[in-house]
């Protein structure tokens, strides 16, 4: 089969590799027909994920048919049209017993903090992901969920995690009626972040980028205040003068390990790979909150530490909230949502690459290039 | 500054009230619809699913476990795992080290790991030179050139660090090509004595 494969840092191509087989009696084989490519998976691109190895397949935001299906498995038949969350998952363990679907403790051999991801280095568990025509799917009963015949494919694809870990962020925030919520990051995430949070009743919503055609997306798409920071002497006075000098009740870092907006972070984070990444964003994030405010993670970091102001942080009594998106516990109220139009993932898809062209499309989803906020990858593209 | 002049963090009450109910659900599609905390799915945070779709209270084991590098902070290797790209040569040798030897807890795990990653890196480099299909510094750079490469980067500060990206990227590429081309020269020189 084909299968985007990594090189090295910057470096990606497609090559021919063996198609997946069932490990697991509870294993099926997804035919891939549609994937995305997820701002996360730039953090492996450029070699800040520990333990990324050569050959591995990214891709965790895929959709498919299913090909195969081992012989425990109950829920699932071959022919299938399912949408697959990003969390790898048992349904059976101490935390998915509670919920916490993304912090099983039965997928991941190589650490406990983190659980199982498709496609996300060997530090999530060393499953190849779903930017490949086919894509083993463990705990075929837990995960993947038949996809609604009212359902578009590219909203199906960005429910499986930018759209829910947009919704969960907003949830993060414990956002109550009239606050005012600060959404750092229009990318995917952001997007979806913003326009949830006025479903959770938000009095206002102000979303800070500084690429002006993400920011257009944010009034357009989500109805937001925007802020272009490379407009501003300093994006925090900013904040601060908007919200009458309280800051924001509710800051969402939407953005995580690859922020700009401070040289240093960005040298030492993304470029020198020094920090688990630049803590740019967290830390306007600590500062833009009023005191007593909550700031919601879901921006992804890397495991090495981060130099974050954790003094600040403690001393204005910030709640700090955070977790892997546990994506299939979003989906009954977001389906509801995206069939009734208040959530709306599939206007963020800007391009679509054939699987053939992975390379070209990270790149230019990496570099921002032509207007890119969210691209599509496209198995067997004719 | 006259007392209604004064911002609100210096006063009980919030100086500007937010938009009514009716104006907001006017303007935004849905809103208000998860006001109720009980309409999200993540509160509380810790909840108890009837079903998962687990028809197990522990799942089978995978087989293949033995010999496979776990973190030392867990019990056993997890019944079900990843098996692409298993360890192998240096790198292998790096990354097994960490799992064996360091805790997640201790920078050193994941400073061995990034180690791993270079050494597997490189050596897929060399490797590839005597293959048909040699790595190159950093791929889709074409799309520089399709996909409005300095037209999409006009006015964006981000500029000033993409400047340094090609030096970042192929600057070990130029380094190793340059240790490459003078061992080569002695080794000639060393030859003809």
């Amino acid at each position: 089969m084909r299968a985007m494969t990594y090189r090295g840092p910057y470096k990606l191509r497609v090559e021919e590799k063996d198609r997946p087989r069932i490990e697991h009696p509870n294993d099926a084989i997804v035919r891939v027909t549609l994937a995305a490519i997820c701002g996360s998976d730039l953090h492996l691109y450029h070699g800040l994920m520990p333990d990324t190895r050569v050959g591995h397949t990214f891709g965790h935001e895929f959709i498919g048919i299913v090909d195969e299906v081992g012989p425990s498995v109950q829920h699932l038949q071959v022919g299938d049209r399912v949408m697959v969350p990003f969390n790898v998952f048992c349904g059976s363990c101490w935390f998915c017993a509670r919920g916490l679907y993304s912090n099983c403790h039965n997928v991941n051999p190589n650490a406990t903090a983190v659980g199982g991801i498709y496609g996300y280095s060997h530090t999530t568990g060393g499953y190849d992901g779903g930017q490949a025509e086919y894509v083993r799917v463990p705990f075929a009963d837990v995960g993947p969920v038949q996809i609604p015949d009212w359902m578009h494919d590219e909203d199906a694809v960005l429910l499986t995690d930018a759209a829910a870990t947009g919704y969960f962020g907003a949830q993060l925030g414990e956002i109550v009626e009239g606050d005012t919520v600060v959404v750092l990051g229009a990318g995917p995430v952001g997007l979806i972040a913003a326009q949830s949070s006025w479903l959770m009743g938000a009095g206002r919503v102000i979303v800070v980028d500084h690429l002006t055609e993400r920011l257009a997306k944010a009034r357009e798409m989500a109805h937001a205040e925007t802020l272009d920071y490379d407009e501003l002497d300093d994006v925090v006075v900013e904040l601060k003068q908007q919200t009458d000098f309280l800051g924001a009740d509710v800051v969402i870092d939407a953005v995580g390990a690859e922020a700009d907006g401070n040289a240093l972070q960005q040298f030492t984070g993304p470029k020198l790979k020094l920090q688990g990444g630049s803590a740019t964003a967290l830390n306007w994030a600590i500062d833009a909150a009023r005191k007593g405010g909550t700031i919601a993670v879901v921006g992804a970091y890397g495991p090495i530490p981060n130099a974050v102001k954790f003094g600040d942080a403690m001393n204005k009594g910030l709640t700090l909230r955070m977790n892997q998106t546990p994506v299939k516990r979003q989906w009954p109220r977001m389906f509801e949502h995206v069939l009734n139009g208040h959530l709306t993932p599939r206007q963020m898809v800007t391009h679509r690459f054939p699987l053939e062209d992975i390379a070209e499309a990270y790149h230019v989803f990496s570099a921002k290039l032509d207007g890119c906020i969210k691209p599509l990858v496209v198995p067997n593209a004719t | 500054m006259t007392e209604p002049d004064i911002p609100s963090a210096y006063v009980r009450d919030k100086r500007t009230a937010p938009p009514s109910r009716e104006e907001l659900r006017a303007r935004i599609p849905g809103w208000g619809v998860d006001l109720d905390p009980a309409d999200r799915p993540s509160s509380p945070k810790l909840q108890y699913p009837a079903q998962t779709g687990a028809h197990w209270d522990f799942p089978d084991r995978q087989p293949g476990s033995a010999g496979r590098e776990r973190s030392i902070e867990h019990a056993f290797v997890t019944p079900v795992f990843g098996t692409a790209q298993p360890l192998h040569g240096p790198s292998g040798a790096i990354r097994r080290l960490a799992y064996q030897r360091f805790s997640e807890a201790r920078l050193a795990h994941w400073l061995l790991l990034v180690a791993g990653d270079r050494v597997d890196a490189w050596g897929s480099h060399l490797q590839s030179f005597g293959s048909t299909r040699p790595d190159v510094p950093a791929t889709g750079v074409r799309t520089e050139a399709s996909h409005g490469g300095l037209r999409s980067r006009a006015g964006r500060s981000d500029r000033r660090h993409h400047v340094v990206d090609p030096l970042l990227v192929a600057g070990p590429w130029v380094a190793a090509a340059g240790v490459g081309a003078v061992a080569v020269r002695r080794l000639a020189r060393a030859l003809r004595r």
